[in-house]
C-alpha cells in the first residue's frame, strides 16, 4: 500500500468527491487562488473551478450559515475554517441552526454539510490560535463530531462525512498533516461515523485517546512494551458523537485500568465524558482510578518552555500510567 | 416614537388613488380572504394562548396582514421563503392549511413540524416555507445559502428572507448582504419595519432609521414601501423579484408597519403611549383595503359579512382540528435526530424508559 501524508488522503478525498457528486463543492477562506491556509486545497480550484471550489470573504458566521443553508435545498458543502479557532464566530450557525433543522421541523429538511477544521497546539501559535474546542461541538446533539488521527482514517471518514446527510464537524490537527501512513490507492472505502477504533491491543491497561494524542498513545505503548514489558491497549475514539461506548467499556472491562489522553483542557473535557463512562459502565471492574493526562488550563503561551509545560507529553502519559498500574508489579 | 421617525415613516411610497380596474376580482377577494384569515386566526391564537393551549414564546402578525399577504402575491411558487419567529401569517398565506398551523403552536403530532418546533418554528417542505428562526438574523445567512443553492443549480427561482427592523442591526446580515452582493444572489431582504424590536425603537436602535438605505456599503438597492398596501407590496416584490431573478441583484424591500400588540402575547407593551397606539390602529390595512374595494364596487357589505362568517368557521375547524389532534409518541423522542441513522444513537428504548419516569413524577 502506497505511503502518503495526512494531508494528501485529504486532499485526494475532496478531489474523488468532487468528482465523484455535482453538488459537492468547497467553500472557505483562502481554499482556492491561495489553495488552502495549510494546502490541504492544493491544486482543486485548478481542477473544479471556481464554481465549485468558492473562495469567500472573511465572514464565518455568513458562509458556514450559508453552507447550511445551501445544504438544506440539496447541496453537500465542504467547508473550511482556517483554524478551529475562528469556528467561534460561527457557532451560532452551528448550533442553533445546523444541529437543530432536521429535528426542529420535525425531519423535513436534512443539512449535508461538512465543516473541516484543523485544530491544536504546539506550534508556538499562543492563546488564540492553538485551541482545542472538540467538546464545544461534541456537546450537541444534531451535530456529528470527528477526529480523525491517521491519513487512513481521515480518508475513510472524510468520505463517509460527505456522504452523510447531517452536520459534520471534522476536525483535524495542525500537527498530523504532515504524519504518514498506509491508505489504499483506489479503494473506495469508507469508515463508519460512531465507531471507535482499538488501535492496539493490550492486556493491562487502556489507553482512550483521539486525534493527535492517538499518535502519542501509540508511541508510549510501543515504548512501554519495549522498554517495561507493558501490554497496553489503545482505544482510538474518532468519533466523539456519536461515542461509541461500548468499545471503551469492553476495553475497560478486559483491562481493568484507564487513561484517558486528551490535548483539549481537563476541566469539562471529553475526558471527564469518558471517565464518567467508565465509572457508570464498568465501575466493578476497576482496579484503579480513571486517569486523565490533558492540557494544563491557561491560555497556551508564546515561550517554547511554557507551551511545553502547558501540553500533555510523552512523560505526562507515562506517568499516568505508571501511578495507575501501582502495586501491579 | 421621535419626530425624525415619524417623518421617515411617513416618506414612502404607496398609491392609494390606484386605478382598480385592471385588476382581477377574484384575486382582489382573495387577498381580503387572507388578510382577514391571519387576523382571525391571530386574534384566536392569543386567545388559545391566554388558555394554555399554546405554550412557549408566541408573537403574532396583527397589523401586518397587507405586508404578508402582498408579498405572498408577489412571487411565485418555485420560490423559497425563510423568516423570522413571528411567521404564523407568512405560513398561512403561501397556502398551508390552518388546522396543521394551529397543531404546531398546539404541539401535536399533526404540526406542521411534527409538534417539534412549536410557533417559532415553523416549517413546510411542500411549499417551500423553509421556517421560522428565533434566533434574530439567524435565517438570513441561511436565506443567502439557499440562493447560492438555486444559482448553482441553474434553477428558477428567488429567495425571500423576512425579518424584523431591529434586526438589521445584527452582523449577521451585513455578513449576508456583502456575500449575496458579491456572488450575485437572487433574494430579497424584506424588512418589516414595524417600529419596535421588542421595547426599542427603530431610532433608537439603528443609527440609519432609513432601513433600506443599509444595503448602501454593499452595493444592494434597498426601497421602502407602505406595508399596509396590499397591492403596492405585491407590486414591489414582483418588480424587485425580476431583477433578482434575471438581473442576480439581491435587494432590500423595507415595509412599514405597526405591530397592533406587544412584542408576544405576554407583552403589555407598556413603552408605547396610547395615543401612538390608537393612531397605529386607526390605520388598519384591512378596513383601508376593504374600504378601497368596496369604493371601486368589487364587493359589497353582504360580502364582507360572509366573509366574515367563512374566517370565523375556517378558524374555528382549525382550532377544533388542533384540539383533537394526538400528541407526538414518546417513543418518537429521537426520531429526527438524524437523517443518516449511526452507529451508537439513542433510540425508541431509552425514549420510553425516560418518558416513563417523568411519568411517574407527575
Ligand atoms: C440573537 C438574539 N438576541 C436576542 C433575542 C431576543 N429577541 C427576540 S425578538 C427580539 C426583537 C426583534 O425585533 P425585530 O427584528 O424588529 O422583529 P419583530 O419582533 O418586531 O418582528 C429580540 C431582542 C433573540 N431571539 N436572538
Ligand atoms: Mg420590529
Amino acid at each position: 500500500m502506497p505511503v502518503i501524508t495526512y494531508r494528501q488522503a485529504l486532499n485526494e478525498t475532496l478531489r474523488e468527491e468532487l468528482r465523484r457528486d455535482e453538488n459537492v463543492f468547497l467553500m472557505g477562506e483562502e481554499i482556492g487562488i491561495f489553495e488552502g491556509s495549510y494546502k490541504v486545497t492544493a491544486g482543486l480550484l485548478q481542477e473544479f473551478g471556481p464554481k465549485r471550489v468558492v473562495d469567500t470573504p472573511i465572514a464565518e458566521e455568513g458562509f458556514v450559515g450559508m453552507a447550511a443553508g445551501a445544504a438544506m435545498l440539496g447541496l453537500r458543502p465542504v467547508v473550511e475554517i482556517m483554524t478551529i479557532n475562528f469556528i467561534l464566530l460561527a457557532i451560532d450557525q452551528i448550533v442553533n441552526h445546523a444541529a437543530k433543522i432536521h429535528y426542529m421541523f420535525g425531519g423535513q429538511s436534512s443539512v449535508p454539510m461538512v465543516i473541516r477544521t484543523p485544530g491544536g497546539g504546539g506550534q508556538q501559535l499562543a492563546a488564540t490560535h492553538s485551541q482545542n474546542f472538540e467538546a464545544w461541538f461534541a456537546y450537541v446533539p444534531g451535530l456529528k463530531v470527528l477526529v480523525p488521527s491517521t491519513p487512513y482514517d481521515a480518508k475513510g471518514m472524510l468520505r463517509s462525512a460527505i456522504r452523510d446527510n447531517d452536520p459534520v464537524i471534522f476536525i483535524e490537527n495542525l500537527a498530523l498533516y504532515n504524519t504518514r501512513g498506509e491508505v489504499p490507492e483506489n479503494g473506495d472505502y469508507t469508515i463508519p461515523i460512531g465507531e471507535a477504533e482499538v488501535k492496539r491491543t493490550g492486556t493491562d491497561l487502556t489507553i482512550v485517546a483521539y486525534s493527535r494524542m492517538t499518535v502519542l498513545a501509540l508511541d508510549v505503548a510501543r515504548r512501554l512494551e519495549e522498554e517495561e514489558g507493558l501490554s497496553i491497549e489503545v482505544v482510538d475514539l474518532r468519533s466523539l458523537r456519536p461515542l461509541d461506548k461500548p468499545t471503551i467499556v469492553n476495553s475497560v472491562k478486559k483491562t481493568n485500568r484507564a487513561v484517558i489522553l486528551e490535548e483539549d483542557w481537563r476541566s469539562y473535557g471529553i475526558g471527564a465524558e469518558i471517565a464518567a463512562t467508565i465509572q457508570e459502565e464498568a465501575f466493578d471492574y476497576l482496579d484503579a482510578p480513571v486517569r486523565r493526562v490533558a492540557g494544563v488550563e491557561v491560555p497556551l503561551p508564546y515561550a517554547k518552555v511554557l507551551e511545553r509545560a502547558a501540553l500533555p507529553s510523552a512523560q505526562h502519559l507515562i506517568d499516568a500510567i505508571h501511578q495507575t498500574l501501582v502495586g501491579t508489579r | 416614537m421621535s419626530e425624525i421617525a415619524t417623518e421617515a415613516r411617513m416618506n414612502i411610497a404607496t398609491n392609494n388613488q390606484r386605478n382598480l380596474a385592471e385588476e382581477d376580482a377574484e384575486q382582489l377577494r382573495h387577498y381580503y380572504h387572507q388578510m382577514l384569515l391571519i387576523r382571525r386566526f391571530e386574534e384566536r391564537t392569543g386567545e388559545m394562548y391566554t388558555k394554555a393551549r399554546i405554550g412557549g414564546y408566541c408573537h403574532l402578525n396583527l397589523g401586518e396582514e397587507a405586508t404578508i399577504v402582498g408579498l405572498m402575491a408577489g412571487i411565485q411558487p418555485q420560490d423559497y421563503i425563510f423568516t423570522n419567529y413571528r411567521e404564523h401569517g407568512y405560513i398561512l398565506a403561501r397556502g398551508v392549511s390552518p388546522g396543521v398551523v394551529m397543531a404546531e403552536l398546539f404541539g401535536k403530532d399533526t404540526g406542521v413540524s411534527r409538534g417539534r418546533g412549536g410557533s417559532m418554528h415553523l416549517f413546510d417542505r411542500a411549499t417551500n416555507f423553509m421556517g421560522g428562526y428565533a434566533i434574530v438574523g439567524g435565517q438570513i445567512p441561511l436565506a443567502v445559502g439557499a440562493a447560492f443553492a438555486l444559482k448553482y443549480q441553474e434553477r428558477e427561482g428567488v429567495v425571500i428572507c423576512q425579518m424584523g427592523d431591529a434586526t438589521t442591526n445584527i452582523g449577521a446580515w451585513h455578513e449576508a448582504l456583502n456575500m449575496a452582493k458579491l456572488y450575485q444572489l437572487p433574494v430579497i431582504f424584506l424588512v418589516v419595519n414595524n417600529g419596535y424590536g421588542m421595547g426599542t425603537t427603530v431610532e433608537r436602535g439603528s443609527a440609519e432609521p432609513e432601513l433600506y438605505k443599509k444595503g448602501c456599503a454593499h452595493r444592494i438597492h434597498g426601497e421602502r414601501v407602505d406595508g399596509k398596501d396590499v397591492l403596492t407590496m405585491r407590486d414591489v416584490t414582483r418588480r424587485l423579484r425580476e431583477r433578482a431573478q434575471h438581473e442576480g441583484e439581491p435587494a432590500i424591500l423595507e415595509a412599514i408597519s405597526y405591530r397592533f400588540r406587544g412584542h408576544s402575547v405576554v407583552d403589555p407593551a407598556r413603552y408605547r403611549s396610547e395615543e401612538e397606539v390608537r393612531q397605529g390602529r386607526a390605520d388598519d390595512p384591512i378596513q383601508r383595503y376593504a374600504q378601497a374595494l368596496l369604493n371601486a364596487q368589487f364587493i359589497d357589505d353582504a360580502w364582507l359579512k360572509h366573509m366574515a362568517d367563512q374566517v370565523e368557521r375556517e378558524v374555528q375547524e382549525a382550532i377544533d382540528f388542533a384540539n383533537d389532534s394526538p400528541d407526538p409518541q414518546v417513543e418518537d423522542l429521537f426520531t429526527f435526530m438524524y437523517a443518516t441513522p449511526v452507529a451508537n444513537t439513542p433510540g425508541a428504548s431509552d425514549a420510553v424508559a425516560a418518558a416513563l419516569i417523568a411519568e411517574r413524577g407527575t
